[in-house]
């Protein structure tokens, strides 16, 4: 799918003159496009007076960001040690297994992105994650195919 | 038709994660069906989140908790009569009788849970706002003065006296000057920032325009990290509101000073965490952080003077003004004043938020409050102050949290993150953990962060396979002490904490000798 560089520069614009407004941007372009396309970065460049290597370096320093576009949901499953002491790492193998795909990548129907967070803020009901932007507390395995299968929604 | 009955439903991420939205809708929807009048408050939480859903309702007798609540138990609970105190399986009876809120001393905490966290008059009806009242009628230097003898000192973890910094922000030559709050909570463990923001974002807002007006700042920014969606949400409703009702703006109730504030979205760097990576990333770049000096205090955000500190810092400052600094400064222990909100998580059974006077125990905290661990099994190792900090053992547990015991023993308090583990936990890899963070979040500007830390994994794995171990732990001690005294912040600076802390008091899960714990 051809990238619109036109969207992307008019969304770096609107952050232009916001005192360190390089940020603001990119999460605005995110929101939007569900990534930061690496074709966008030499109008984003040009918008904030940067180098394309400077826009580029901040995209690719912060997790968050991502240059490619993921699946339709974003699941982030904590890894932090509050989680750990929970089962945190015998989650995260089973969600890589009932996905078919590892931390960081897409399963095979593209409806879910399966990343780690370090620590959600849920420590005290761990262990924790979210889809998209909706936290779920003590998440045990069976809890963990529900709620994908209900995020994934038409695909399943 | 009779006077519409409050009941409260909280709107806290972590009640959310255990389906308070369904509750919340359950009520109003069975309300409805049964023709009755229900006001809906969506609250913060009380911090009790093995009890939550916790629903509240509003009596004569005052109010009264029910939890953890199910969607499927709202029925049940109007067919017992909640609305007016009904018994019923899950009654805990009156919150503030609840045996872990009593004990308490909840003075940053007191609201939260209370009001509705949106709503300013609520706020104001609990004390809001009459910090920045009294700061008005005070000149800066008495502002600064009053927050100095406070003994407040910064909660993000390096418990630097917040009045130094205003002094020096207050001092310091500059047209434009900065209030920047640290919301980057990152520690695992943590959540009284979220909480805050969430359940009391006015208290936040307040005391930022306290430290405006302290040391001449006008501009403020709160940098809040991209996993709290709703805290950033609650913060730029009520500054929104706040704006509306002059609180913050060109003409601050009316003073004719000035301040205004700004929410800005993380993107998910650990080591923005630390203040001069938070300024870069601020001014929009990687979050690489800066040699000091400058300090912030001369040299912070855009070039300008910053006064920089963490949620529970600035928010302690209204009731400071509010009630004076020794009324603060009367908690607490030794150089450690007032309260600390501890956040108890992990393997515990009663996890949540206690917030107590400097002094109190880990022992008291684990068990008083928290009930043991989650698993039933005995409690192993506690890491205290978030991934940077140290495993504490148990011939350590009767310490009093206090900043000075805990850095005798090579701990530290940090932002008051208590985690624990059991009997399960094996220390070598909680180290080997803490190694690879530090080399995931590293910013790469300083070599032994941003090397030694991938060589400590290597170092750890070497150990485990039992290859030459008594060489492994002599070189993983170099590298520790390379890490401590030459990296730039304390993310390399900090993580040999956790690494030697297993090390000294498990060295039997790295495969070496046990200790005689008997003789410890």
């Amino acid at each position: 799918m051809a990238v619109d560089i036109e969207k992307v520069r008019l969304l770096a614009a609107a952050r232009r003159d916001q005192p360190g407004g390089l940020l603001p941007a990119l999460h605005d372009i995110q929101d939007r496009l569900g990534h930061v396309p690496p074709e966008g970065v030499p109008a984003i460049a040009e918008v904030f007076n940067l180098s394309r290597a400077e826009v580029h370096g901040v995209v690719s320093y912060y997790h968050h960001f991502r240059s490619a576009p993921g699946g339709r949901r974003t699941v982030r499953i904590c890894r932090a040690e509050a989680c750990q002491a929970m089962g945190a790492d015998a989650l995260v193998e089973h969600a890589q297994r009932h996905l078919g795909c590892k931390l960081h990548e897409t399963s095979a129907d593209g409806a879910v992105t399966l990343e780690a967070a370090y620590c959600l803020g849920l420590c005290a009901s761990s262990p924790a994650l979210m889809i998209d932007e909706t936290p779920h507390a003590r998440v045990t395995p069976q809890r963990f195919d529900a709620l994908v299968a209900a995020a994934a929604g038409e695909t399943r | 038709m009779s006077a519409a009955v409050t009941v409260y439903v909280p709107r806290d991420a972590a009640a959310l994660a255990v389906g308070a939205d369904a509750v919340a809708e359950a009520v109003a929807a069975e309300a409805a069906a049964r023709g009755l009048a229900v006001r809906l408050v969506r609250n913060g939480s009380r911090g009790m989140f093995w009890l939550e859903p916790l629903v509240e309702v509003a009596t004569p007798q005052g109010r009264l908790a029910y939890g953890p609540v199910a969607p499927e138990d709202v029925p049940g609970l109007f067919e017992a009569g909640f609305q007016s105190g009904g018994a019923h399986p899950l009654a805990l009876g009156p919150t503030e009788e609840i045996a872990y809120l009593k004990r308490q001393e909840r003075l940053t905490f007191a609201r939260v849970g209370v009001t509705d966290p949106v709503s300013l008059e609520d706020y104001e009806a609990h004390e809001g706002y009459a910090g920045l009242r009294r700061a008005l009628e005070m000149t800066p230097e008495a502002i600064v003065q009053a927050v100095l003898d406070s003994g407040l000192r910064g909660r993000g973890g390096a418990a630097f006296p917040a009045g130094i910094k205003w002094k020096t922000v207050a001092a310091a030559p500059g047209r434009q000057k900065y209030v920047v709050c640290n919301a980057d909570e990152g520690d695992s463990g943590t959540f009284s920032d979220r909480m805050t923001m969430e359940g009391d974002p006015f208290m936040l807002i307040e005391g930022m325009t306290i430290a405006g007006l302290a040391t001449g700042a006008t501009q403020g920014y709160v940098y809040v990290r991209s996993e709290y969606p709703h805290a950033i949400a609650a913060l730029r409703q009520a500054i929104r509101v706040a704006e509306a009702a002059g609180r913050l703006g060109d003409d601050v109730l009316g003073s004719g000073r000035a301040f205004s504030l700004e929410v800005r979205k993380a993107a998910g760097s650990y080591v923005c965490g630390e203040e001069t990576a938070l300024l870069e990333s601020l001014e929009g770049r990687r979050g690489v952080v800066r040699a000091k000096p400058p300090l912030p205090a001369i040299a912070g955000l855009f070039g300008c003077p910053t006064v920089i500190n963490n949620v529970i810092t600035l928010a302690a400052v209204p009731l400071i003004l509010a009630r004076g600094a020794a009324f603060y400064r009367d908690y607490g222990v030794g150089r450690s004043r007032g309260t600390l909100p501890v956040q108890l998580a992990g393997n515990i059974r009663h996890g949540g938020l206690v917030e107590k006077a400097f002094g109190v125990t880990l022992r008291e905290l684990m068990f008083d409050f928290g009930g043991g661990s989650a698993s039933g099994r005995p409690i192993k190792a506690v890491q205290v102050g978030g991934p940077l900090g140290a495993y504490v053992p148990e011939s350590q547990w009767d310490l009093p949290l206090d900043y000075e015991a805990y850095a005798a023993v090579g701990a530290v308090l940090g932002h008051g993150g208590i985690v624990v583990h059991d009997d399960r936990a094996d220390l070598s890899k909680l180290a080997r953990y803490a190694m690879e963070f530090c080399a995931l979040e590293s910013c790469g500007k300083c070599t032994p962060c941003r090397i030694g830390s991938t060589r400590g994994v290597e170092v750890i794995d070497r150990m485990a396979e039992g290859r030459n171990r008594p060489q492994q732990v002599q070189l993983l001690r170099d590298l520790c002490d390379t890490m401590l005294h030459g990296s730039l912040c304390a993310m390399g600076g900090m993580t040999p904490y956790p690494v030697l802390s297993a090390l000294n008091h498990w060295p039997e899960d790295f495969g070496l000798a046990a200790p005689d714990r008997a003789a410890a």
